[in-house]
């Protein structure tokens, strides 16, 4: 990019230049294109019929009934409702959480390397490994979370516990990845403007409102964008510790089970159809209301 | 933190403690599976925390199972095939982003993000009925085609933020002093660009590794079904053990590369997660 500006382009140069980048793009552009988006416009189609495998001689087009269904069933609802609050719960208290842990590995004094190494650890395990393993601590008899804290309940066979449990799942498993976010916006904290804040008196937590928080904003937007995005798609957790029973299901399980129990295409594309404009709607409030930059859009700007 | 203080033995005890409930935090649920992998069939529903008897026969039990082997067999062959392939073309991609002039540069980094925000359940469905009437369902190309294509964003970001930082002038002084276009870019370009492109190799893989949506989606028997998908199926070597001990040592077994990544490549992946997610 800019590198290249000081350079006096000859036409011939700059024509191999622009036949040299659509070469090197073409491989990963056509895999993306073909592997998303014809599935998105089959999906759009699929959704507008009655298309369900076990009957596939019925097999017809009905138009919008399939969204009527979908958006008339208290099922789906339940679903969507839950997977709202597990959102907007389980980003809020990673949020907090990842926040003060991108503080602890950005300023601890002993054992930095250390820290960081181990809080690392949740983000490479295998979300359904994590999974098993909460599940196991509040399985009675089985888990030590379970004796000695429900006292003989069975949380995951009760709905709010089970809930909760599973933010606990997703929290633990994602936090690492906000952290890791955040301490990148914390490194653009300049430590001039924490001396000064400081020598005018500020105390540690004006200097975190009123100095970090507003440099890091880009960042912060950034991380919650993807992991509101991320959490919304939860599947994995859920499938494990509760399989969607006692109304936890999300409606990525409700797809899943729609299409591999049930297999009902219709139906299971105008669930996905319906997730994808509401993951749109999610992005776009998070770009226009927010302000958050797409990472990428500025090109070059930001170095 | 250190604004106009003196790093007292107080200060550092404090940071101490807080590191300690870090530490812990992280490494309870893990310490967790691995003890319920170590706990003998009549101690398993004890509920300590620590075995009281220890044994390896979890171990030797799913290792005689031809399900465990095939499921892991199945995903390393596509955890390795899908981030060599998203990889090169990763790098090929973020190199013309980072270094050249061509139209539709914007519609890429566009296209991948949108890529990287969308809900992976909108494409099982699709993918579904596409990949039975192609014969792909229940095949690695099944599984490699929709790993590739989530972990290409994820590559571009981090490798094109790389790319940004590499000197690209020493490219140029070496070939004033003499060297052909191939060697400067090999004794000059490659060896700057190696860790970056390692790094994300490192993301990838433990991308694919952990997909579970996808795994249990698009296949439907042992001959592509990776260890996931095959942990939340598995019923223990006879259908009538409480398959516990047995899951908790698959899960470790599946642990163990992971945490290898973690342990020794820590500051490379610290650098790739944040330099391809903010500086992007």
């Amino acid at each position: 990019m800019s590198h290249r500006k000081g350079k006096p382009v000859l036409s011939e140069g700059k024509k191999a230049e622009r036949r040299l980048g659509l070469w090197l793009c073409a491989p990963a552009f056509i895999v993306m294109i073909a592997v998303t988006g014809y599935p998105i416009v089959y999906s759009i189609w699929l959704s507008l019929q009655r298309y369900d495998l076990r009957f596939p001689a019925q097999q017809e087009f009905i138009g919008f009934a399939n969204y009527g269904a979908v958006l008339t069933s208290s099922y789906w609802w339940t679903a969507f409702g839950t997977t709202m609050f597990l959102t907007v719960v389980s980003v809020a208290i990673e949020f907090v959480l990842g926040m003060a842990l991108a503080l602890i590995m950005h300023r601890t004094l002993v054992g930095r390397g250390l820290v960081r190494t181990v809080a690392l650890i949740p983000y490479g395990i295998v979300t359904v490994v994590a999974a098993f393993s909460w599940y196991f601590a509040w399985t009675p008899d089985t888990g030590y979370l379970a004796n000695s804290l429900a006292s003989g309940g069975a949380p995951l066979t009760e709905q709010w516990p089970s809930l909760f449990i599973i933010i606990l799942a997703e929290v633990w498993k994602t936090t690492p990845f906000m952290a890791l976010l955040l301490m990148a916006g914390l490194a653009l904290v300049p430590e001039d403007l924490l001396k000064a804040a400081a020598m005018d008196g500020a105390s540690a937590w004006q200097r975190f409102t009123k100095v970090m928080l507003p440099v890091m904003k880009p960042a912060i937007l950034v991380a919650l964008l993807f992991r509101t995005l991320d959490a919304f798609r939860i599947f994995d957790n859920i499938y494990v510790l509760t399989n969607g029973a006692q109304d936890t299901g999300s409606v990525s399980m409700m797809t899943y089970d729609n299409l591999v129990k049930g297999l009902n295409l219709g139906i299971g594309s105008t669930m996905a159809v319906l997730i994808f404009i509401t993951v749109a709607i999610i992005a776009f409030l998070f770009i226009k209301v927010f302000g958050t930059a797409a990472p990428g859009t500025d090109d070059g700007g930001k170095r | 933190m250190a604004i106009g203080g003196a790093v007292t033995t107080g200060r550092k005890v404090r940071w101490g403690l807080v590191d300690i409930l870090v530490v812990a935090f992280a490494l309870i649920p893990v310490l967790w599976i691995i003890s319920l992998s170590f706990k003998t069939k009549d101690t398993l529903n004890d509920g300590s925390f620590w075995p009281q008897e220890w044994t390896l026969k979890n171990y030797a039990d799913i290792f005689q199972t031809s399900e465990f082997l095939r499921a892991l067999v199945n995903s390393i062959g596509i955890a390795v095939i899908s981030t060599v392939i998203a990889v090169v073309l990763g790098t090929m991609a973020a190199y013309a982003i980072a270094r050249l002039e061509f139209p539709g540069k914007q519609l890429l980094v566009g296209l991948s993000l949108l890529i990287a925000m969308f809900p992976q359940v909108s494409l099982v469905t699709p993918l579904f009925n596409i990949e039975r009437n192609l014969g792909l369902f229940d095949t690695w190309a099944g599984l490699i085609l929709p790993y590739i294509t989530f972990a290409l964003p994820l590559s571009i970001y981090t490798l094109s933020a790389f790319f940004r930082e590499i000197p690209w002038e020493l490219e140029k002084a070496a070939k004033m002093d003499g060297a052909t276009p191939a060697q400067a870019f090999r004794k000059v370009i490659a060896p700057l660009a190696a860790p970056g492109v390692f790094t994300t190799a490192i993301l990838v893989f433990i991308f694919c590794w952990n997909d579970f949506l996808f795994a249990i989606s698009l296949t439907s028997t042992t001959a592509s079904r990776t260890v996931p998908a095959a942990l939340s199926f598995f019923t223990g070597s006879s259908q009538f053990e409480d398959p516990t001990g047995q899951v908790s040592a698959a899960a470790v077994v599946i642990t163990i590369p992971i945490i290898i990544f973690v342990l020794f490549f820590q500051r490379r992946i610290v650098a790739g997660l944040t330099s391809g997610a903010v500086k992007g």
